[in-house]
């Protein structure tokens, strides 16, 4: 395989990976608080729709971002009123908040556009461009010499392809992503608020003794997870992809819980495991089958191996992976 | 003391919740600036209102009944079985090979061992998230909705790679001989003198699915074993305690559950498509779900929410033919019982408790 074969593979991985990323972090808050989420996808299909709908309109990329966040926190409060103030189940709330996603998306899509459950295409100033770095190979030097980027691109040194199409060229909301790995690690361990959040997801009878309020720190992590599942879908919508199509997030948000487990519940591991799972999708992307050594791997084993790497860490056979202790439970307050 | 009587817990909850979810679904029509009388007659019309729509609303309140009913038999055990979709993906395989590989001389046999195929596929399909579950702790929900995913990547493969017959681009298997066509409720009432349209899907599984509910019933209420699943859904220490072992209940149960949502296959692979495509399932494993929180996990319960979602399948296909509205609306539908039957349950309970605490008060 040539290098720069490898290095756009690894530069697709990232562009994967990045609402994978975003979505597990998202879960990473709300499960460390002892909620479960598995409405993650559903939280990023709205925000999907909702940020490129109102790109769509007014033309503006970012009101289009706040838009899909605002719908994912929509969602998250509803998770919130359901699975912390009425003690539901979360995982039955989590199963209606896919589902409501799944329906308004497309309802509302086509009350509002008329073009069978999508939304009109974005075109530049309604999409989260590439941003391209100081002498990164981008346009200009192809407008500069009149010679295609790809040619340009094949004709550098293999450092300079490394920086231009590794590094470079990405939507800022990419770079977001990454960077909120360590602030999410610096929170969670290193601040007053990170450790009362990982203390109400192991023992929240304690938080509460010590005067803290419960309800208060898990709608906080709710939210939070809110918010990064809205980056998340307004990233698929509007920087990944030009515009909403039904169905959009294709799993993602489980791929994202799947991660999740295999990273043990750990904001860098998050990062190994979204990296994984990303490369996994760039290599079904742009291989059919792969043959290995006359062993033909198909294409849908590609697709399914995060799934089944999860179960294999759930198992424990590998490492076993054991949430939050209060995870999945309502809490009570001792009368 | 009960808080309120028992009825008022099995009729009046779920009821409350209906209308909720209804009003709420009223209001997401007039949104979309249609008339939801309008779309309420026009959904009784097209799903009731002629034996053409009652065939589409029975055929998919078959597969409802299978898998609500797999849902409900986990729930006793305290299991969320969320992977009814995979495990109902599976049974179409067991279904299409059973068909497609042995020549069978007359439909009835091909039912029993199509259904025994289908059961056998799901079971095995549920079979090791609940050995995960039992014996390692691993979640059985996260477990689940990873099979769901994995199923249909098997699914795929199968179709794309094994089963489809060759010069063909579709990812569809063969279709199944005519020895095994099921009759069709046109086909078995015609004898009767009653007249049915011969275009509805409805056929004779409708009446699997129906003794399905009633062996279910005696199982979970009538036999030892079902006395065991309760207890062990009740209280997990108390079950332990009594000498039931949790390891083999968790087992049973879930093997039990995936093989009612594997024999939903019965109906749409075997009954209706006459071939295994892509996406058979339709969504239906979890709309077992939702049919299973309606249905307070009770066969009967199930077997009338079973009817009610296939109404609104039914009715909002005609929906989406006639007016502006999409078929997603009853996604949407769906959703809000799950909402308010499953999660927002305190929401409708506690108000409640307190009026019939506040009558009771004002009777003494």
């Amino acid at each position: 395989m040539e290098f720069l074969t490898i290095i756009q593979i690894l530069d697709s991985t990232i562009r994967l990976a990045t609402p994978l990323l975003l979505a597990c972090l998202a879960g990473l808050f709300s499960e460390r608080a002892g909620i479960f989420d598995i409405g993650l996808e559903g939280k990023m299909l709205m925000a999907a729709f909702f940020s490129a709908a109102v790109a769509a309109v007014t033309g503006n990329v970012w009101l289009g971002l706040l838009a899909g966040i605002a719908a994912s926190l929509v969602l998250s409060v509803l998770h919130g009123v359901a699975s912390i103030t009425f003690r539901g189940n979360q995982l039955i709330s989590g199963v209606a908040i896919n589902f409501l996603a799944s329906g308004l998306t497309v309802l509302i899509a086509q009350d509002w556009f008329k073009q069978g459950g999508r939304t009109p295409s974005l075109f530049s100033g309604g999409r989260f461009e590439g941003w391209e770095w100081p002498f990164a190979i981008g346009p200009a030097d192809a407008a500069a010499t009149g010679q295609p980027v790809s040619r340009l691109m094949a004709e550098a040194n293999p450092v300079h392809q490394v920086y231009s199409e590794l590094l470079s060229g990405h939507s800022i909301l990419v770079y977001f992503a990454f960077l909120a790995v360590p602030a999410t690690w610096w929170i969670l361990f290193r601040t007053r608020f990170g450790l009362r959040l990982r203390a109400v997801g192991e023992n929240p009878a304690a938080v509460d003794t010590a005067g803290v309020s419960v309800v208060g720190l898990r709608y906080a992590a709710v939210l939070i997870c809110g918010l990064l599942c809205g980056i998340a879908g307004a990233y698929l919508a509007t920087a990944l992809q030009a515009g909403f199509v039904k169905e959009m997030t294709a799993g993602r948000g489980f791929i994202a819980l799947a991660a999740l487990i295999f990273a043990k519940w750990r904001p860098w591991h998050a990062m190994g495991a979204c990296l994984l799972f990303g490369l996994l999708q760039a290599i079904a992307l742009r291989f059919q089958n792969i043959e290995l050594g006359g062993l033909t791997i198909p294409v849908q084993a590609m697709d399914a191996l995060p799934y089944v790497l999860t179960v294999v860490i759930l198992a424990g056979f590998v490492g076993k992976a054991i949430p939050p202790r209060a995870g999945g439970q309502p809490y009570v307050k001792e009368r | 003391m009960e808080k309120m009587p028992k009825w008022a817990d099995v009729v009046l909850i779920p009821l409350i919740s209906l209308l909720l979810a209804a009003a709420l679904s009223a209001l997401v029509i007039l949104a979309i600036g249609e008339d939801p009388v309008a779309a309420v007659k026009l959904m009784v019309d097209g799903a009731l209102g002629s034996t053409y729509g009652w065939g589409y609303t029975l055929y998919y309140a078959t597969n409802f009944m299978f898998t609500g009913l797999a849902v409900a038999v986990a729930a006793h055990a305290g299991l969320f079985n969320i992977g009814g979709e995979g495990q109902a993906m599976l049974g179409g395989l067991g279904v299409a090979l059973v068909c497609l590989f042995i020549p069978w001389p007359h439909w009835s046999l091909a039912l029993i061992f199509a259904a025994l195929g289908a059961g056998l596929f799901g079971a095995a399909w549920a079979a090791i998230p609940a050995y995960l579950q039992a014996k390692r702790g691993s979640h059985i929900v996260i477990t689940t909705i990873m099979f769901n995913f994995i199923a249909a990547a098997v699914l795929n493969y199968m179709l794309v790679n094994v089963l489809r017959p060759k010069g063909s681009q579709d990812p569809a298997s063969a279709r199944f001989p005519e020895t095994v066509h099921l009759p069709s409720l046109h086909e078995m009432l015609a004898p009767l003198g009653i007249e049915f349209s011969k275009s509805g899907p409805a056929n004779v599984s409708l009446l699997v699915a129906l003794a399905a509910c009633v062996v279910i019933w005696l199982l979970i209420w009538r036999t030892p074993l079902g006395y065991e699943i309760r207890s062990l859904g009740k209280s997990e220490p108390a079950a332990r305690y009594a000498g039931i072992s949790s390891v083999r209940i968790v087992m049973i149960a879930m093997l039990i559950s995936g093989a009612l949502a594997g024999m939903m296959a019965i109906n749409n692979v075997m009954g209706e498509a006459e071939r295994l495509v892509l996406n058979s399932t339709e969504g239906a494993g979890f709309i077992g779900i939702a049919v299973a929180l309606m249905g307070r996990n009770h066969p009967f319960g199930v077997f009338l929410a079973a009817i009610l979602f296939g109404f609104l399948y039914q009715g909002g296909a005609e929906l989406a033919l006639w007016t502006s509205i999409p078929r997603e609306l009853i996604v949407v539908i769906q959703a809000l019982v799950i909402l308010f039957t499953g999660a927002l349950d305190d929401m409708v309970r506690m108000p409640l408790e307190k009026i019939f605490i506040a009558v009771r008060k004002g009777q003494n």
